[in-house]
């Protein structure tokens, strides 16, 4: 069985410490749900894992199977099995969908193999049709001109042809109106097999209604300060954010 | 009265010796007494005209001191043995050239012979279709700058394609022209005539390559292009030569009432290499389509001027030249819009985009305007600017390694441009050729 651990990690944007020694393990299949106010670390989180260059890791440790990701580049994170679905993905003038992902398929080959083009469009079919995705779309540059909602959908989309063993969600929620949200939490609760883990980021309970999550997480200050089930999403809805600075505050006190 | 022509060291000249001109007649003797005239008098203008220095406002920003005309020899003994690279497309007919020399090619079909179409090299063109082909070599003055090389060419060139595609003849397959320098320091003239009468519409491809990549040489290349009233014409060309050529290729394209032609000059191969390009708007409804792509690296320097002449009211014109850096490579972009006082109604674009991918390269752009008349529309802008990080990141999150990243976000820069090209076997051909030499 696969597993991420992320053990007491540590993280800075220039001098600042944004995550202050955080732990989490995610079995493979498990849906972890990360929430917190805004500014308090969790997207930092997900794009240190993944390896983003603007972010250093002064502690802790992250691995993926046993081993530590921290060392490997960007793309040899990603080959190792992490995948990250970007709160606001780049645009990409002039590569289509279908060559981007083509691109991020053959990297998992290497230079000796070719992707076979006839299963490889098979595969990409399906999962848009899965995804309820215009197939029109392979050939539109990858988020030039996209809709909020078509953003996400083409994370998720990416996120079904790569099969990654575990994928951080950032936001996926965000911009979203209630139908589009709707289809992408569709989306990805039919890559919930069992194989998949996910960590998924999110400010809102409302996406934790499509997507119901093993674990809840409530990230404070870049730690994290309680964990529970998905009630504990509920409750944290009910009575907002400031009810968790306040019994902090109490805590600590 | 004009001036006696400056004195010059024999040096500055290089190999182009009176002794190697003398030759070049000889091996030309049996060829029309207009031709052998035209050549003498390209031949005196070519000795006249200094080298460019380095205070001339035309070669700004040029390393004016890389333009030796002594690293190359005038050997035209071909080298029988080189294969013409095969056809990877639907070709009309295919001409080829190796070392200013006609090579077998791919006949045009009797078909288009009885349509009167014309598809040659220039060799067969001054000796069947004088008249023809006289009025119209070289009848536009080359006025960017490189006028000495142009003259050269005219002396030396034996090598080219003649194009005549008669009135309302419209042909889909493109005609191919292949040049080939071989041998270490071949110097090549290639030469090119393309004549399409009212609505007539034809494309024209030619590769300009060397048979060693490494190898030295120099190329001095001219190019006309002329589209009678209503006449389509799409143009690419495709640079290649080895990786020390100095390299000059002077195009001229007339576009005459209602015509159109597209232009698309890809630029990979040379060491240094001067592309200069004038299109002439002269009659309402004109346009001019033109379109580069530059693949420059290691120590390359691409040198390009452009000149869109607005000559008659209601033309269009829009020049898109998109410039990948890597490396220490270097590009010039100087392009200049002229509109005359009667071309009312002038619609035209001029935009230059560096895309650089190393600290080191440098692209320099001097986009210009000047306009007489009072009614137009004319935008000129140049950009230049590093591959986006987050972009970079963002590829690399989905596995993909900085290297193909990096090629991934070229290729997508330069698609905005082949995708102006209609012909999808065209358009792949020309991402493969600019995908070996990204490799390379």
């Amino acid at each position: 069985m696969s597993q991420l651990i992320i053990q007491d990690l540590k993280v800075s944007i220039g001098d600042k410490p944004v995550v202050k020694g955080l732990s989490l393990t995610v079995n493979q299949g498990e849906v972890h749900a990360i929430m917190g106010p805004n500014g308090t670390g969790k997207s930092t989180l997900a794009k240190a894992i993944a390896g983003h260059p603007d972010y250093a890791i002064t502690g802790g440790d992250v691995l993926l199977d046993g081993q530590s990701v921290l060392a490997m580049q960007p793309d040899e994170r990603a080959r190792a099995g992490l995948f990250l679905a970007f709160q606001y993905p780049s645009e990409v003038p002039g590569v289509t969908i279908a060559n981007f992902v083509r691109a991020a398929l053959q990297a998992r080959l290497g230079e000796s193999a070719d992707l076979d083009a006839t299963s490889y469009y098979k595969k990409l079919y399906e999962k848009m049709d899965l995804l309820k995705i215009d197939r029109k779309f392979t050939s539109r540059a990858v988020n030039e001109g996209f809709s909020g909602g078509e953003k996400k959908r083409c994370e998720i989309l990416q996120m079904a042809m790569l099969e990654p063993k575990f994928s951080m969600m950032d936001e996926t929620d965000s911009g979203l109106d209630i139908d589009a949200l709707r289809i992408v939490a569709d989306g990805v609760n039919k890559l919930r097999t069992g194989q998949l883990g996910i960590v998924l980021i999110t400010h809102y309970q409302r996406l934790l209604n499509y997507i119901v999550p093993d674990f809840v997480h409530v990230m404070y200050d870049g730690r994290i300060v309680r964990s529970g089930n998905k009630d504990l999403a509920v409750e944290l809805e009910a009575r907002g954010y400031a009810w968790v600075k306040k019994e902090l505050a109490a805590a600590s006190a | 009265m004009s001036a006696l022509p400056a004195l010059q060291t024999p040096s500055v000249n290089g190999v182009f010796t009176s002794d190697a001109f003398a030759s070049h007649l000889a091996a030309v003797g049996h060829l029309p007494a207009w031709w052998l005239d035209l050549k003498r008098a390209a031949w005196d203008r070519f000795g006249a005209l200094p080298l460019p220095g380095r205070t001339d406002e035309l070669w700004r920003f040029s390393t004016v001191a890389g333009i030796k005309l002594n690293r190359c020899t005038l050997a035209e003994t071909p080298d029988a043995g080189f294969p013409i690279p095969p056809a990877v497309f639907p070709c009309a007919a295919t001409l080829a050239f190796l070392n200013n020399r006609a090579l077998a090619g791919e006949a045009l079909s009797p078909e288009l012979g009885k349509q009167g179409v014309i598809f040659c090299p220039i060799e067969e063109a001054v000796v069947h279709h004088a008249e023809l082909f006289q009025s119209h070599f070289m009848a536009q003055a080359v006025n960017l700058g490189s006028e000495k090389f142009a003259a050269l060419n005219a002396a030396l060139t034996r090598g080219g394609a003649f194009l005549y595609v008669p009135r309302g003849v419209e042909i889909e397959t493109p005609f191919v022209v292949h040049h080939v320098a071989a041998g270490d320091g071949a110097a090549v003239f290639p030469h090119t005539l393309a004549i399409l009468e009212d609505t007539a519409k034809a494309t024209l491809v030619e590769n300009f390559l060397s048979t060693d990549p490494a190898g030295a040489g120099f190329a001095a290349g001219v190019n006309d292009l002329f589209a009678g009233p209503g006449a389509q014409l799409t143009y690419v060309g495709v640079q290649n030569w080895s990786r020390d050529t100095l390299a000059f290729q002077l195009n001229s394209t007339v576009v005459q009432r209602d015509a159109r032609v597209l232009s698309l000059n890809v630029h990979l191969g040379g060491r240094q290499a001067r592309h200069e390009s004038h299109s002439r708007l002269q009659g309402p409804g004109a346009f001019s389509e033109m379109l580069a792509l530059t693949v420059a690296q290691g120590e390359q320097e691409f040198d390009q001027r452009t000149l869109q002449s607005h000559q008659a009211p209601n033309t269009g014109s829009n020049l898109l030249y998109k410039n990948a850096l890597l490396d220490r490579a270097r590009t010039i972009f100087s392009g200049l819009i002229i509109v005359d006082p009667e071309a009312q109604k002038t619609d035209a674009y001029q935009s230059n985009r560096n895309l650089l991918l190393s600290d080191e390269a440098e692209s320099n752009a001097l986009p210009g305007l000047e306009i007489q008349a009072n009614d137009v529309r004319c935008t000129h802008g140049a950009t230049s600017g590093h591959v986006d990080a987050e972009q970079m990141f963002y590829l690399e999150s989905r596995g993909i390694a900085p290297s193909a990243a990096r090629e991934l976000l070229v290729f997508g820069f330069f698609e905005e441009v082949l995708a102006k090209l209609e012909n999808e076997a065209l358009r792949s051909v020309l991402r493969e050729s600019i995908k070996a030499n990204l490799k390379t």
